[in-house]
């Protein structure tokens, strides 16, 4: 409202609306052949960079550091260990659901053996005990999986330490 | 001055819908210009990347395709905005002496969002995106403006898309060249009165890239530099309604700039070749006269006199330009590859006899609110 005597203006916003921007994604063929091995068969997969060797989890088609095109994909394990967690403690809405996940919920960087990359994911505890870097997790993946990174349910957490950094020579960068 | 040189280009295939990621994309186009160059990824020494965060439906888009760019361990700066605005900051940071080589990549994957919804998302939005406005119905408005001033016809811009598509054909990068008639285009479906589809480019997929060196950096390198004489960019107003959409005020300073600097006094006559900015037919037009090639409400005449087709006095866009291929953000770049290819005589079947100067255009912003221009020379 606008009182033209006093010179007090409401003011006033416009927002959005429901306007949404909708986009394919492409995953690649090695991205497609990451997600369709979960899905068909509970199985992780790595791209390996020709130059240096080093496992990308997920796979990528470029190793930054050599420079270098990656074909090759390669087996990794469905269990690591915990590189970098959080246990989160603020509502946040989820993108696939439009629902705030409850909280509070762990989640954490894997690094899974024979991989050299960390991949994010959501853990099954949120014990600040266990949640800690270094801590061994194993993939529990959903009964019904259609092809996305929440084929995996999350990591479960499992009674076995290794110090932290890891054993297999890499640091994660 | 310290000079700099363009000395290798790379471009992606343009198609409707590439299964590639970015990353392959970028990954290619870097790739192929290092190849161009006679160079590798170490003789680089900063990374200059083109991109825009609603296109890629991801913030920092630039920074997701920097393994791919070459820029791990290495400065990476970005560009929101059309690819030859990124090759001119690229020489700008050559020039400048903190790097003796830079590397320009841009891309875009026009199929995996909306254009409309993308392109309204550039205008204002309490007054305009409501009302629908998009690149395409912005463009109708700036092609009606321009036939009220100049009395240009629709057949005339039409011509432009006749020459343009016909010299796609021989291009292998691009996805639409082909032979039209004047009718045809006149009869094709249409868009955005006085836009038919055929005045429209399509939107591609696809990256290109360039490598840049001062007089010390090309010495890293075995391809002959293609010298850059001169160039020049300069902005317009943003909002459409303090423009006149028939003025190419902006053209006409960037242009001069650069002729400025490359000592080009009669451009028509000096130029040997010219890639431009053609998102629409009827724009070909308004940068002829931008550019200074014909005199102002005279771009037609020059169309119809047949000067600016292969084979005549000034060919404009022997590559098809962008209404054969138009992979927004990288079709600037994609013209200085192109203008780069010509004056090497390296354009294959495009190729313009003894070209020796080239000049390479890109817009950025609705109507071309921006313009860069870039004369290139061996």
């Amino acid at each position: 409202m606008a009182d033209r005597k006093t010179g007090q203006t409401e003011l006033l916003y416009v927002t959005s609306g429901d306007m949404y921007q909708p986009y394919s994604y492409s995953l690649g063929r090695l991205g497609a052949e990451f997600l369709n091995t979960i899905k068909e068969e509970k199985r992780f997969l790595g791209a390996r960079c020709p130059g240096c060797n080093r496992v990308y989890v997920p796979p990528r088609s470029v190793c930054g550091r050599c420079h270098m095109k990656m074909e090759e994909l390669v087996p990794v394990s469905d269990e690591g260990e915990i590189v970098a967690c959080a246990i989160i403690e603020f509502g946040f809405v989820d993108p696939n659901t439009g629902i705030a996940r409850p909280v509070p919920y762990g989640t954490a960087f894997i690094r899974l053996d024979g991989a050299d990359t960390a991949l994010p994911h959501f853990l099954d505890s949120v014990d600040r005990e266990k949640v800690k870097v270094g801590a061994r997790v194993k993939a529990v993946f959903e009964e019904t999986r259609t092809g996305k990174i929440m084929d995996i349910k999350h990591f479960a957490l499992i009674d076995q330490y290794r110090r932290p950094g890891g054993s297999n020579g890499f640091s994660v960068e | 001055m310290e000079k700099v040189a363009v000395m290798g280009v790379g471009q992606t295939s343009f198609e409707r819908e590439k299964d590639d990621t970015f990353e392959e994309m970028v990954f290619e186009a870097v790739q192929a210009a290092l190849s161009d160059a006679g160079g590798k990824i170490g003789d680089i020494d900063n990374v200059l990347t083109v991109s825009n965060d609603f296109w890629d439906g991801r913030t920092i888009s630039s920074m997701s395709v920097m393994y791919a760019a070459g820029a791990w361990d290495k400065d990476v700066s970005t560009v929101e905005g059309d690819g030859i605005f990124g090759a001119i900051y690229g020489a700008m940071r050559t020039l400048a002496g903190s790097f003796d080589t830079t590397l320009v990549v841009a891309h875009a994957k026009g199929s995996m969002g909306r254009m409309n919804l993308i392109t309204n998302g550039m205008f204002d939005p309490i007054y305009q995106r409501p009302l629908g406005i998009d690149a395409t119905m912005a463009a109708a408005l700036q092609a009606r403006c321009y036939m009220e001033r100049t009395g240009a016809t629709e057949e005339d811009f039409a011509s432009v898309s006749v020459k343009n598509h016909r010299n796609g054909c021989r291009n292998p990068h691009v996805h639409l060249g082909m032979e039209l008639s004047i009718e045809d285009v006149l009869r094709s479906r249409k868009i955005s009165d006085p836009l038919k589809l055929y005045d429209c480019s399509p939107i591609s997929d696809g990256a290109a890239a360039v490598v840049l060196a001062n007089e010390r950096g090309a010495k890293r390198f075995a391809q002959k530099p293609a010298w850059i004489r001169g160039m020049g960019h300069c902005s317009d107003s943003y909002t459409l309604g303090y423009r006149d959409l028939a003025n190419t005020r902006a053209l006409q300073a960037a242009s001069r700039k650069a002729y400025g600097m490359a000592g080009i006094a009669d451009p028509l006559k000096e130029l040997d070749v010219v890639e431009l900015y053609d998102a629409y037919s009827y724009m070909e037009l308004l940068w002829y006269e931008g550019l200074g090639l014909a005199a102002e409400g005279r771009g037609a005449e020059l169309m119809m006199s047949g000067a600016t087709c292969m084979g005549g006095d000034l060919p404009v866009n022997p590559s098809g330009g962008v209404l054969s291929a138009h992979p927004v953000l990288v079709a600037g770049l994609a013209r200085l590859a192109e203008a780069v290819l010509q004056v090497r005589g390296d354009a294959g079947e495009r190729q313009v006899a003894g070209a020796k100067t080239a000049l390479a255009h890109g817009i950025n912003g609705a109507c071309g609110q921006a313009h860069g221009v870039i004369v290139i020379g061996t």
